[in-house]
């Protein structure tokens, strides 16, 4: 049985509706970025970050009826991918080196 | 074609071959490249004066263009005229003798330990090929590279033994002073080629013999009187002479070469070279004229008290130069190129045989420590003796005739010159023979055992005094005629008498000064004490033109160039720019605090901006 909802449900998922959570997503990662002081949380809100511009691309895509937001979305995470195994090792080289995972205690590179 | 290129090509070789490989070479090469050179330098010149034959007109070989710019059109040509036939038998031929001479003066230069042989001959090759340059180019530019390159050999000689300061400073000063000549020299060039629109010797006469009389007034003067700058510079007149006497820190061979017969006479010969524009410029003349005979008054009264017998020739070199320009301000070029020849052939010997007197002592040049060397080294005595009735003007030697042709022509211009001319002569004759006596007469008093000079040196001196006895039969004046016109002056015998009487006073003076009576002079020298102290110290001409001219110089550059302008200025605005980028450097470095989330958060706030920026402009299309 259908649901009532407060607003009339269109045939299909309007372009606006996939920004809408694209943005809110990418609020969510930067947000997240800023505030979280964890390296591994901060890792994974960069992931959020890529990934709610994944989703723009591929709206779009889909949208626009063309291909190329496909395979922008594939450059992303195959980068993604290569950025989460250098950053997971790095990750753990710091916290072997300075047991800790507060990310503000790394900020020895500066003047 | 004659090939004239060859003649300063050879000794160019010779310095190549020497400068470059000499360190490698045995003396004997270095002395047979040296040699060598010249000596072809001298045949080829011979040869192509006798395959040009009479050279009624000048013989001009053109080689390439050499600067096109506007109206500066510079091609690179040689010429020979009858004039540069003289000058090259004289620098050729002199050039030979000397470096014959040098190979047995410098001998001593030689070894594991001694740099100076092969170093020695490379500069005194280059020196020849600058001035063969000189003397064979065909317009002013070629003049002015051989007028440049002989006095950078100069500067070279002088200080060839630049590990005595004084050397060093020797040859700085002749450097330095001579710069002053050829700022005038390269400006009377610029106006030559804003005036005639060339540089070339045929094209800038023929123009100025059409130029009429009131353009050549003013323009022409001012050329001339520019030209003369750069001439008393080069030549040692008043008020550039001062670098002369300090040049003969330079070995002695040097001193005869350079600064006795060839070099220092460039002067003259660019101002006879420059006759057609010194002819409608009377009032260059003039000048001219008036330089010449200062000159030779002020550096004769110089010779009469100077101690060291190099000196003595130099000022005597300065007076002579005096009065080769006295004769080229009169009118009597061929009169002055005449006395350029002679004076070569007797300075050449009186500096060679002084080189001889210091060589056989060991390096003493102080006449008051010769005397009685008459007995001890008879040859270079009675080559010496040659040199310098020559020089006083007895004739029938050959300085009698040139200075008697300067001596008539002078008298013709302007009798007071001629008297002026005869006082110097006495003048001349008494500090040559003073020197001569002082050195050969009396009795020995210094501490060396003075002995014979080789032959290498005793034999170019011995053709040296034959050219001096006879050189005045060589009928330059006559030769030169057809340049320079001739007959100026009615042979009048009284005037020649007169001249002669003068030198002979001058001979007898010095004899009973300081052979008859030697305590004479120092009695007179007292009687006089500060009229003799004061040309003693040479007028104190350097001391003056230190205080006028180098302190204020120096002390303006140290306080304005150097604190006000260099420290002040120039270092401000580069300490500047550099101190400004420290701080906004300064600044902005405390972006940089480490802490990542800070990145983030500028990185996002400048995505905002640019975001923002871009949507209130208008959004991107």
């Amino acid at each position: 049985m259908p649901f009532d909802l407060p607003f009339p449900v269109p045939l299909e998922v309007p372009l606006s509706w996939y920004l809408i959570l694209s943005a809110i997503l990418f609020v969510i990662g930067a947000a997240g970025f800023l505030i979280r002081r964890n390296i591994i949380t901060v890792f994974m809100c960069i992931e959020l970050m890529l990934n709610a511009v994944n989703l723009t691309f591929i709206s779009f895509s889909h949208t626009l009826g063309k291909v190329d937001g496909h395979i922008f979305s594939f450059f992303v995470m195959v980068v993604a991918a290569a950025e989460a195994a250098v950053g997971l090792a790095i990750i753990l080289t710091v916290f072997k080196n300075r047991a800790t995972l507060e990310i503000d205690e790394v900020s020895s590179m500066r003047l | 074609m004659q090939h004239l290129w060859i003649i300063p090509a050879l000794p160019f070789l010779g310095f190549l071959v020497n400068g470059l490989f000499g360190r490698r070479l045995s003396k004997s090469a270095v002395t047979f490249t040296a040699i060598g050179s010249v000596l072809l330098s001298l045949a080829w010149t011979i040869k192509v004066l006798l395959g040009l034959g009479a050279l009624d007109q000048a013989y001009v070989e053109r080689y390439f263009t050499w600067i096109q710019s506007g109206i500066v059109n510079v091609s690179f040509d040689f010429a020979v005229d009858r004039l540069s036939a003289v000058m090259l038998l004289v620098v050729t031929g002199i050039g030979s003798l000397i470096h014959i001479y040098a190979s047995g003066y410098m001998a001593h230069e030689h070894g594991p330990h001694h740099g100076g042989y092969y170093r020695f001959f490379a500069y005194l090759n280059l020196f020849m090929f600058f001035m063969l340059v000189l003397v064979l180019a065909a317009n002013y530019l070629v003049l002015f590279v051989g007028w440049e390159g002989v006095g950078l050999c100069s500067y070279l000689l002088i200080g060839f033994y630049f590990l005595k300061k004084s050397a060093g400073d020797a040859g700085k000063k002749a450097f330095v002073v001579n710069r002053i000549g050829d700022f005038g020299f390269s400006l009377g060039m610029f106006l030559i080629l804003i005036q005639f629109g060339s540089l070339d010797f045929g094209a800038v006469f023929s123009q100025a013999a059409k130029l009429p009389a009131e353009a050549s007034a003013g323009i022409v003067t001012l050329i001339c009187l520019l030209l003369l700058v750069g001439a008393t510079g080069k030549s040692a007149q008043v008020p550039l002479y001062v670098w002369l006497p300090d040049a003969m820190e330079g070995p002695t061979p040097v001193s005869a070469l350079i600064h006795a017969a060839t070099m220092v006479t460039a002067g003259v010969y660019m101002v006879a070279r420059s006759a057609a524009l010194f002819d409608i410029a009377p009032i260059a003349r003039e000048v001219v004229a008036i330089v010449g005979l200062v000159t030779a008054v002020l550096a004769a009264t110089i010779g009469l008290t100077q101690w060291d017998i190099k000196k003595v020739f130099a000022y005597s070199t300065v007076s002579q130069l005096g009065y080769m320009f006295l004769g080229l301000g009169v009118g009597a070029y061929s009169a002055g190129i005449f006395h350029v020849m002679t004076h070569a052939f007797f300075k050449a010997l009186l500096f060679l045989g002084a080189g001889s007197v210091i060589h056989a002592l060991e390096g003493e040049q102080d006449l008051r420590m010769m005397g009685g060397l008459r007995k001890k080294i008879p040859l270079t005595c009675l080559l010496l003796l040659c040199a310098s009735v020559a020089i006083a003007g007895i004739p029938p030697f050959s300085g009698f005739h040139s200075k008697d042709a300067i001596l008539l022509a002078a008298h013709a211009h302007a009798p007071w010159m001629y008297w002026v001319g005869v006082i110097t002569a006495a003048m001349t004759a008494f500090y040559v023979f003073r020197a001569f006596f002082l050195a050969f007469f009396g009795n020995y008093r210094g501490q060396a055992h003075p002995h014979e000079s080789p032959p290498v040196m005793t034999v170019p001196l011995g053709v040296l005094a034959l050219l001096s006895l006879v050189g005045g039969y060589f009928d330059v004046p006559h030769y030169l005629e057809p340049m320079f016109g001739g007959g100026h002056a009615a042979h009048e015998t009284s005037l020649v008498v007169i001249s002669v009487l003068a030198g002979a006073t001058g001979i007898l003076l010095a004899y009973t000064f300081y052979v008859l009576k030697p305590g004479l002079s120092d009695a007179i020298s007292r009687l006089f004490g500060p009229a003799y102290r004061l040309v003693y110290n040479k007028y104190f001409v350097d001391e003056a033109y230190d205080a006028l001219i180098v302190h204020p110089i120096r002390d303006g550059s140290a306080a304005v160039l150097w604190r006000g302008i260099d420290a002040g200025f120039i270092d401000g605005i580069v300490n500047g720019v550099g101190s400004v980028s420290g701080a906004i450097g300064g600044g902005l470095r405390r972006l940089q605090s480490g802490y990542i989330r800070r990145y983030a958060a500028w990185v996002l706030l400048g995505s905002i901006v640019i975001v923002a920026a871009a949507s209130f402009l208008g959004g991107v299309r």
